[in-house]
């Protein structure tokens, strides 16, 4: 059974000059224990997403759709269980820890808050917990009585980890987890990351722009584009045979050194991200797709099966006869095109 | 560059539109139009003649009538032709020192948040000593020393009040000089000044005109304090004629009128300049942090 | 300046890094963040800085443009040191030019386009200057650049924005492009369209660049020949085929092996060290692999890693040879 499990998923903001799209109909599962990547440019939606997905988004955004964690919609809980799922069931890894740490509290007191707030320890076993805590993400045990301050980059992204682990959750969101953090310590952070995820059968949900660290930590991929999945499909063969021409664009933005197909050959993608306020018609990647069909400025395009597990919305995969739905891979189709992400059979 | 003007117009209509809001901001600009209007138009519609002692027309110390509608002082003086008059010196006593003030402070502030090293230092440091001397009586001192008349008093009081604004925009300067657009021009070859006129200042800017429109008010409150403790322009302030008010003993002996009209002037006039100030700080200061991005 | 450059000969070096040393004080320490580099970028030639944050690249780079003036060495451009009297270095600044990590930061919000690229000919007071704005805007792709040159910075997209700053650059006909992180802040997707941009202008224009990056596949993207830092040093430098497809140095082969696609990963444990606090001996010892695995002890060099420093790599441009800074390196090739 599916611990996450997100059906037409849609986030609009409301501005002073009218309503953005930002997510616009996103479908996702996600089973116990397996790690899904989000991938995407700024604007795609994909931290939008993940921020819906505990409700942690501003006022001025509209979520619709469903949000089932363990068979519970997240989107109609009272704030209570609400509370209570964002520690006890899932907890996020935010980017930038620098910002995320409260700078005049010991690093003991952030990580026990929640322990005691929510009455799981008395305030001697949650020393002892953090203490722990620090130890299973690499952290000496006196670094509990530092500041923010006194430690380094990763060393924050660490004790953001540790908060994330304090009531042992089953999910952990982790956005943009690594980016502003040097090679060898985003190696470290992520080798971190694995080890525990493996070690406590924690799901995992990674959003980053970069596919290749993506496809190296996560069992499936979703890329996103424009406020919609347009690929998705288990990591490696989306990261190394995309069928959708903007994944393949992204995959090949980071080069495989010693790839001589890539060297003196930078690779990336005309064009800019479209304006959420001011979509293109048809498929919205194709005012900057290289492979775009005269049809594809009005075709509307769904997920369609693109082999085992796999799907893409470009017409390119486009079946034959796009009508007659077949069951087969659990895709859902529609007579009309409205486009609407098909869900995904695990 | 006709593009570039319609941007300037449309940029200057978005921030009417934010200014609107501020209620009391409106009040205050309402005030002081009035009374910036009252002081240009007072020359046109009274006669001068009025405000001569030699020539004064009522009796002593007389109550409100038809004849002298704000009463008479101890000359026989109308009150409320002298506070019209009083007007014109203490708004421009208090409009040029303030800008006075706000040069200095801008120029110290902007060359103490931009060079580094000594120059920073000795900036800094005469920054502290005006920030801690007793500014009231080192103007005292210095409309003393220099004798009367209104340029003494707008100088006396410019030249004590700019270190808290030196201060504030030195402030101001340091986090914009922090950002990599500063550090972009220094390597296409930019010297200070160009730094200086192009980047820094125009950052700064908002942050001035807000804090002028506060110094007007602390600064005709300034002259008041001057006038009140002798040391006058010379000339019928509002000041001025509570330092006569006192001097003739008028709270005492009832005659209400020569201490409120001077009083409740010098009360709205520097509440509408506090209103306007905060009001122009709540509309430019998040385009401030906007910018800090 | 122009005899200069003849006399630097056609595949000499353009702009030369000897035996520099920058320090700071930092909490009442010495920093040695900039402690004995050579480094040279030739004539069209493209090089890569590569390190971890605080290994010193940054200040190397503000160096070599003037913008820190060393504690010892020298910068020579075109085979003269660098003078630091401002006539001086206002006449360099139109030779070597400079783009920031973070084009978002790097463009004053107040300023159209246009004035932000003019700002260099202006500070120049170079005739033409609309002239010179709308090729430089072209050259880097804004085009029209009409319709670019009343905008605001916000209005742009990132990658529009580094363009505005590549322009900005480009406005003033200069030689040398020293780029720190370029597309680091950028969008996977638009990142191999600067990086494209920055291989044509070399084409076009015959730029040389010093790209300083964390990255070694934007190395492996544009760059002729890479360096890699360590700590105040440049522990390996060479053509980037050698350097990257058989590293000699163990920190770079630790960093290759961490790249997402690689097969064994080298994760080398702590934190990147404090230039405060620079190691006796090889100053990568304390966290080298091949010394901790006893490799280092077996080919007899373990003592000399931990006592002995090793001396400043030579760094020639368009050089075949590569280098490597390593005891171990060093005996293996004996």
């Amino acid at each position: 059974m599916s611990l996450l499990r997100l059906r037409d998923v849609a986030v609009t903001y409301r501005v002073a000059s009218g309503e953005v799209p930002a997510v616009r109909g996103v479908s996702l599962d996600l089973a116990a224990g397996q790690a899904l990547g989000v991938a995407g440019e700024s604007g795609s939606g994909k931290s939008t997403l993940a921020m819906a997905l505990l409700r942690l988004l501003p006022r001025d955004a509209r979520v619709t759709g469903e949000i089932l964690l363990d068979g519970e919609d997240v989107l109609t809980m009272n704030w209570g269980r609400l509370r209570a799922v964002r520690w006890a069931s899932a907890s996020v890894v935010f980017q930038g820890a620098q910002h995320a740490l409260n700078p005049v509290r010991r690093i003991e007191q952030q990580i026990a808050e929640p322990l005691l707030v929510h009455g799981m320890a008395t305030p001697a076993e949650a020393r002892r917990k953090v203490g722990e805590l620090l130890e299973q993400v690499g952290l000496p045990a006196w670094r509990a009585r530092s500041y923010p301050h006194e430690l380094s980059g990763g060393q924050r992204q660490r004790v953001m980890i540790a908060m994330a682990l304090a009531c042992s959750p089953r999910l952990i969101i982790a956005d943009e987890p690594t980016t502003a953090l040097d090679v060898m310590i985003q190696a470290q952070v992520l080798a971190l990351i694995r080890s525990l995820i493996a070690e406590h059968d924690i799901s995992l949900i990674m959003i980053s722009h970069d596919l290749s660290v993506l496809a190296s930590m996560c069992d499936r991929l979703a890329v996103m584009y424009a406020g919609r999945v347009v690929e998705s499909g288990p990591s490696g063969e989306v990261f190394r045979d995309a069928r959708h021409p903007y994944s393949l664009a992204l995959s090949a933005a980071f080069p495989t050194v010693g790839d001589p197909a890539s060297r003196r050959a930078p690779k990336g993608l005309g064009g800019d991200p479209p304006d959420p306020m001011h979509l293109p018609t048809g498929c919205s990647f194709h005012p900057r797709c290289p492979v775009a069909l005269p049809e594809c400025a009005f075709q509307e395009v769904e997920l369609w099966a693109a082999g085992e597990s796999r799907t893409a919305a470009c017409v390119h995969v486009r079946p034959e006869s796009v009508q007659p739905a077949g069951p087969g891979e659990g895709l859902e189709k529609q007579s009309v095109p409205v486009a609407r992400p098909a869900e995904e059979s695990q | 560059m006709n593009i570039t003007w319609t941007r300037r117009r449309t940029a200057l209509s978005r921030f009417w539109r934010d200014y609107r809001r501020q209620r009391a901001g409106l009040y205050g600009a309402a005030i002081l139009i009035a009374a910036v209007a009252l002081a240009l138009l007072t020359p046109l519609v009274t006669d001068p003649a009025g405000m001569d002692v030699t020539r004064a027309t009522g009796a002593k110390m007389a109550a409100p009538s038809l004849d002298f509608p704000l009463g008479t002082d101890e000359s026989g003086r109308s009150v409320l032709l002298m506070t019209l008059w009083g007007s014109r010196v203490s708004l421009l006593i208090g409009f040029m020192s303030a800008l006075l003030s706000m040069t200095i402070g801008t120029v110290t502030g902007i060359a103490a948040g931009h060079f580094r090293g000594w120059t920073s230092a000795v900036l800094l440091r005469i920054t502290d000593w005006f920030l801690v001397l007793p500014s009231l009586v080192l103007a005292l001192v210095l409309a003393a020393i220099l004798g009367g008349g209104t340029s003494t008093i707008i100088l006396a009081i410019g030249v004590t009040s700019w270190a808290s604004t030196a201060r504030l925009i030195r402030a101001q300067t340091l986090s914009v000089e922090a950002r990599p657009y500063i550090e972009r021009s220094r390597a296409l070859g930019a010297g200070h000044w160009h730094i200086m006129t192009r980047h820094v200042l125009p950052n700064v800017a908002p942050l001035v005109l807000a804090n002028t429109t506060l110094q007007v008010a602390s600064a005709i409150v300034a002259e008041s304090t001057l006038a009140f403790l002798g040391a006058d322009s010379g000339k019928v302030s509002w000041g001025g004629m509570l330092r006569g008010s006192y001097d003739w003993g008028a709270a005492t002996s009832g005659a209400w009128w020569y201490v409120l009209a001077p009083g409740l002037c010098i009360v709205a006039v520097v509440m509408a300049f506090t209103l306007c100030g905060r009001a122009l700080e709540a509309v430019l200061n998040p385009r401030l942090r906007g910018v800090s991005r | 300046m122009t005899e200069r450059r003849e006399n630097a000969g056609e595949r000499g070096s353009l702009l030369e890094a000897r035996d520099l040393h920058v320090e700071f004080a930092s909490r009442g320490r010495r920093a040695r963040a900039v402690d004995g580099v050579n480094l040279a970028v030739g004539e069209g030639e493209i090089v890569a800085l590569v390190g971890e944050s605080g290994c010193g690249k940054t200040t190397l780079a503000r160096t070599l443009l003037g913008l820190e003036r060393p504690t010892s060495g020298s910068v020579l451009y075109g085979g003269a040191p660098l003078s630091y009297s401002s006539r001086a270095l206002k006449a360099y600044r139109r030779e070597v030019q400079l783009v920031l990590q973070d084009p978002t930061g790097s463009l004053n919000p107040r300023h159209t386009v246009y004035e932000a690229v003019a700002e260099g000919p202006r500070i120049h007071g170079m005739s033409d200057e609309r002239d010179r704005v709308v090729s430089a805007l072209a050259r880097t792709g804004l085009r029209p650049p009409e319709r670019f040159l009343h905008s605001y910075p916000h209005e742009l997209s990132g990658g529009q924005r580094q363009r505005v700053v590549i322009a900005g650059a480009l406005a003033l006909d200069p030689r040398v492009l020293v780029a720190d992180e370029p597309v680091a802040s950028l969008d996977a997707s638009v990142r191999g369209e600067i990086l494209a941009l920055l291989l044509r202008l070399r084409d076009e224009l015959g730029l040389s660049a010093l790209v300083v990056t964390h990255d070694l596949g934007l190395a492996w993207n544009i760059a002729d020949r890479v360096a890699v830092m360590y700590l105040g040093r440049i522990v390996e430098s060479g053509p980037v085929e050698q350097v990257l497809r058989s590293p000699t140095h163990p920190y770079t082969q630790a960093l290759l092996s961490v790249l997402p696609e690689s097969p064994s990963p080298v994760v080398l444990s702590g934190e990147p060290p404090d230039p405060t606090r620079i190691p006796g001996g090889c100053r990568f010892h304390p966290r080298c692999q091949v010394l901790a695995a006893g490799a280092a002890a077996r080919a007899g060099v373990e003592g000399r890693c931990r006592s002995q420093p090793l001396a400043i790599l030579p760094v020639s441009p368009f050089s075949a040879d590569s280098h490597a800074a390593c005891h171990y390196a060093g005996a293996r090739l004996e």
